[in-house]
């Protein structure tokens, strides 16, 4: 971080969801920066989900404005999130499990031939190249990805958003379903990431990592925000108290 | 990006029989199909499998098989279409009343004006889409589930077709319009080897070019051996095909009653084939633009998307709704294709006609391999097991197994069939 803070990437400014009478999201205003990783903490049902899900179009929000590079944008659908350069990789998979990995990372997006017919040789191609980058030991990419481990499914997950050069990339728990390598293998992606300029969203439980990769985290609680801090101001203890008791910590708190 | 890909894994030394990569699942069921056709064969003498009888085999297949095709994109959306039987009888109800009271009596063409079956036909393809995409816009953008949606216009749509035609039964109908059904349009011998030969040089052409596409990104492909020995495969099923139809030869009596048509005696001695018919041949062209749409389009990826995971193919952008529309106005489509083969077949338009077919056609999809839970299904496996279930249906009959019986064993060959896929499927350790 920069003390000079230019234009803010993403800023989202009083945001509003609710499902019937539950307000999953009331209020909140957070931003992100290129080149930081923002945490989102807060207890199950907090509407950490929710609120990222309103900044990729997945849910329509009911009230709130979103800014990327200090111009207001309209986002309602997850299409018009991603013509922003904005890519999600969701808590729940979103991969069709009865296709192989280059048809989900094109998905959307397919590379055709000149006769506008799918040119899956060029799809699988590229997919190997940047599989090479990201996992190494990947191997499957001819099956489809049912077949394919928790991790595997992940780094196609995360593929998919790298390929496309995104410049926003919301992570919702990406290491909820992974072994102690794959994790660190998506901890070292997102360090990566964040060096190239990417601003990143990450959900995350696990404090400590929280801790070690972010730069900033915005805790909520019951739909609102709790408050922002800087990492490096708090110890685990103090966003553990943001979280449990939706309070600021005392040396913090006006 | 600079990186090279890594180089892709060297498969370990592998039967030859492996080596040809064949699809094992298909395999399977061109084995029971062989099975079927060996058993029938040997029950009825030889009589099943005689240039004639496959004749009419491939013909009484061509309604359902087109129909299940359709299915298959239904039943991959993790939909399902009762009503298919009903709107082939509206459309053909509507073709039927266009060719013989709107052409000639409206329109003032008179009776076989060579303009009638295509204005009828267009007329029927065009009440089949609209009637498709009605029912998916209900199932899409309603969200009414399409058991419910097809459930109603299953009923619906049998008792338009009575209105249509005010429950008479309407024919003769064109002559051109017939050329479909059947045995009364097929191509002779000649233009039937042509067809064969362009198909086999079409079928070799895309071998090769998936080959060459492969080789391009440095992919492994099959040893030449293997592709040369899957090419002989095609090329020779496709030809063997062409000869069995084109040994089957139209009876004299017909033959001189076509010289008699055209004012003139027949030679001493002729004998002519049927060869291949036009409406086996509309199969064949379903056949390969589904099969088109469903591999390297942009609609089939995303209706198989969609049946594998809905959440994902939302997420990725795709207009799942309006895909549901796209989908259901395809089997319109197709239903109002297969009620041109089948009143053409019977050469006039009945109450009756395809009744029951909503059950053949989704006993064909599922028997191909279709899976019920969606997102996996073939267009070939849907005709094959179109073809099957008229082999055990006909064979059935000429053996003399009464109708009741021929019923039983047919639903319990569905239920057999989808038995051993699921079995199939956890040996191959796919989730569904
Ligand atoms: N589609 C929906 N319909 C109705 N209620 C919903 C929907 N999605 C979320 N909610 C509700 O909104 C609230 C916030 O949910 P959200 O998924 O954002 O939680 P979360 O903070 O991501 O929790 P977790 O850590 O368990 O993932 C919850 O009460 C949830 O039940
Ligand atoms: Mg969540």
């Amino acid at each position: 971080m920069t003390e000079t803070r230019t234009t803010p990437l993403v800023e989202l400014r009083h945001m509003k969801k609710a499902f019937g009478g539950i307000h999953a999201v009331d209020d909140v205003s957070i931003d992100l920066y290129p080149g930081e990783v923002v945490g989102v903490l807060g207890h199950n049902g907090a509407g950490k989900s929710v609120l990222m899900k309103l900044l990729s179009g997945a849910e329509r929000r009911d009230g709130g404005q979103i800014f990327i590079d200090g111009r207001e944008v309209d986002i309602n659908t997850p299409r018009d999130a991603r013509d922003l350069g904005i890519e999600t990789i969701y808590q729940t998979l979103a991969l069709a499990d009865n296709l192989d990995a280059a048809a989900n990372l094109f998905l959307g997006r397919e590379l055709v031939t000149a006769t506008g017919m799918l040119d899956d040789a060029r799809m699988e191609a590229e997919t190997r190249k940047i599989m090479a980058r990201l996992n190494p030991n990947f191997r499957r990419y001819t099956t489809p990805v049912a077949g394919l481990s928790g991790g595997q499914r992940q780094s196609v997950a995360i593929a998919r958003a790298v390929y496309f050069n995104a410049r926003i990339l919301i992570m919702d728990e990406p290491t909820a379903a992974l072994g102690v390598q794959e994790t660190r293998m998506v901890a070292e992606l997102i360090v990566e990431l964040k060096r190239q300029g990417l601003g990143i969203f990450l959900i995350d439980h696990d404090i400590h990592a929280v801790k070690q990769l972010c730069d900033r985290a915005s805790v909520m609680k019951n739909g609102r925000l709790v408050g922002t801090v800087k990492v490096d101001e708090v110890t685990e203890d103090d966003l553990l108290g943001m979280i449990i008791l939706g309070k600021m910590p005392e040396h913090l708190a006006a | 990006m600079t990186d090279t890909a890594p180089p892709p894994a060297v498969p370990a030394k592998r039967s030859l029989f492996a080596q040809l990569e064949l699809d094992n699942r298909l395999l399977g069921m061109i084995g029971a199909f062989v099975l079927v056709a060996i058993m029938f064969n040997i029950l009825t003498d030889g009589r099943f499998l005689t240039p004639r009888n496959i004749f009419n085999l491939t013909i009484q297949t061509v309604s359902v098989a087109i129909m299940a095709t359709g299915m298959v994109f239904i039943i991959v959306s993790r939909h399902i279409d009762l009503s298919v039987g009903s709107v082939l009888a509206t459309t053909s109800a509507v073709m039927a009343m266009v060719q013989t009271v709107v052409t000639p009596d409206w329109l003032g063409l008179g009776l076989n004006h060579p303009a009638t079956a295509p204005i009828a036909i267009l007329a029927g393809l065009a009440v089949g889409v609209a009637i498709g995409a009605f029912h998916g816009w209900m199932v899409g953008y309603l969200g009414i589930p399409a058991f419910i949606v097809t459930l109603g216009g299953l009923l619906v749509w049998r008792n338009v077709a009575w209105y249509v035609t005010r429950g008479q039964t309407i024919g003769p109908l064109d002559e051109t319009f017939q050329l479909f059904g059947g045995i009364n349009g097929t191509l002779g011998e000649t233009a039937s080897w042509i067809i064969g030969a362009l198909a086999a040089v079409a079928a070799v052409a895309a071998l090769l070019n998936d080959r060459r596409r492969k080789q391009a990104h440095d992919f492994p492909v099959k040893p030449l051996w293997a592709e040369a020995t899957v090419a002989v495969i095609v090329v020779g099923a496709i030809m063997g095909f062409i000869a069995v139809l084109n040994s089957y030869e139209i009876p004299t009596r017909r033959l001189a009653r076509m010289f008699e048509a055209r004012g003139e005696t027949m030679p001493e001695g002729y004998t002519a084939a049927y060869g291949l018919p036009i409406s086996v041949l509309l199969l064949i062209a379903v056949a390969v633009v589904m099969t088109v749409i469903a591999r390297r389009t942009r609609l089939g990826r995303y209706i198989y998307a969609n049946g594998g995971n809905p959440d994902a193919a939302l997420l990725a952008g795709i207009n799942t709704r309006f895909l549901t529309v796209k989908v259901f106005a395809i089997m319109g489509f197709l239903c109002a294709l297969s009620a041109v083969v089948a009143s053409a077949r019977q050469t006039f338009h009945s109450n009756d006609i395809g009744t029951l077919d909503e059950l053949r056609v989704i006993a064909a999809a599922v028997i191909g391999g279709t899976a019920l839970s969606g997102g996996i299904g073939t267009i070939h496996g849907a005709i094959l097991g179109a073809l099957i279930m008229q082999s055990l249906q006909s064979g059935m009959a000429m053996v003399g197994v009464d109708t009741p019986f021929q019923n039983i064993v047919v639903g319990a060959v569905l239920v057999l069939a989808v038995l051993i896929d699921t079995i199939y499927r956890k040996r191959l350790g796919v989730r569904t």
